[in-house]
């Protein structure tokens, strides 16, 4: 189906890698404009908010940053909210490990760079469906950083000219959730799973402020499943 | 100004650790087998604490709020991500189902 080997870097890869990344790019651009233009409002050149997008990468720590800052808050307390808003990425990277056994030390540390909720969802299922290699995942999480970069960069440029919620463009990502959700619900322990989890998040979100629910959620729920699974024999092996 | 350039390389590594460091151990490693279920199912418990709380809560602090058109507009596009199993067809039918309901909403 793919030309593109999934054992070693080529032209392929890369093309592939890059075509398929565009729903998560479509998703980024309405998100990146608009941290553009707040962080723009908030004080921000141009080259912090490019820095940030690139260095950062990281949407919703990123509009958090910048809301501290017009608040006045101090260094400490905002490096320490985006090491919590990002602590989800622990669950999520733990998981992409499997797939990366055949990667060196430093395409790691690049792999790391562009673990997101979009590219980590994204790329474990066309992981599952095969022919989609560590390299293919590394071109879409650079692609979508590109991507984000770039959105942001043009919100702080004129974001404000361009009027919010055009074509419904700000249902990209969620819908993007949505279908990877989907693919991911292989058998009646999966929904299960989704539906112990959306659940316990729901209520979780509810009661505790910040996003902490996501992870209290998805371990609740990762280990109704693991349980699940014990008890009915249906335990599947991964790789 | 230089003190954004400090903050934001800060809050570069305090991002990058949670996601560099279990892609390093854990790809070095043989995982138990329960270990390896168990991740096997952080996936779909993920995006789905993703998407629920999104689409029935909003307000600070947080409140229960299901008359909205993101819930409205997402029983179509899951059902239209059920029948096509397209992520690029789903998001672009996504976004022409939110467009109509927040005509109807509005």
């Amino acid at each position: 189906m793919q030309a593109g080997s999934v054992e070693k870097w080529n032209w392929a890869v890369i093309r592939e890698g890059a075509a398929a990344a565009w729903p998560i790019c479509l998703g980024y651009l309405p998100i990146g404009l608009a941290f553009g233009v707040v962080a723009q409002k908030a004080g921000l050149g141009l080259v912090e908010i490019g820095l940030m997008s690139l260095v950062v990468f990281a949407g919703s720590s990123q509009f958090i940053a910048v809301s501290m800052l017009g608040a006045g808050a101090g260094f400490l307390p905002i490096v320490i909210t985006t090491f919590t808003v990002n602590l989800r990425h622990l669950l999520m990277s733990s998981a992409l490990a499997v797939h990366l056994r055949s990667a060196g030390k430093g395409w790691i540390a690049l792999f790391g760079y562009g673990v997101t909720d979009e590219s980590f969802a994204f790329n474990m299922s066309l992981f599952r469906q095969g022919n989609w290699g560590w390299r293919h995942a590394l071109v879409v999480n650079h692609v979508s950083n590109f991507a984000w970069f770039a959105s942001s960069i043009i919100g702080g440029l004129g974001g404000s000219l361009i009027p919010p919620g055009s074509f419904g463009i700000d249902y990209a990502l969620p819908a993007m959730l949505i279908c990877l959700l989907v693919f991911q619900l292989r058998g009646p322990v999966y929904v299960i799973v989704a539906l112990v989890s959306g659940i316990a998040a729901v209520l979780v979100s509810l009661i505790l402020p910040g996003n902490a629910y996501v992870i209290i959620a998805s371990v609740a729920a990762a280990t109704t499943g693991l349980f699940l699974s014990k008890k009915t024999g249906t335990e599947k092996r991964e790789t | 100004m230089g003190n954004i350039f400090l903050l934001t390389l800060c809050m570069g590594a305090a991002t990058y650790l949670p996601r560099f460091l279990p892609l390093f151990f854990f790809s070095r490693k043989q995982l138990p087998p329960w270990l390896t279920t168990w991740l096997d199912f952080i996936p779909v418990a993920i995006l789905s604490s993703l998407i629920l709380p999104a689409l029935v809560t909003g307000g600070s602090p947080r409140h229960l709020d299901i008359v909205t058109p993101e819930l409205a507009a997402a029983v179509p596009t899951l059902v239209f991500a059920l029948k096509t199993r397209s992520l690029g067809g789903t998001v672009v039918a996504g976004m022409g189902i939110y467009w109509l309901v927040q005509r109807i909403f509005s």
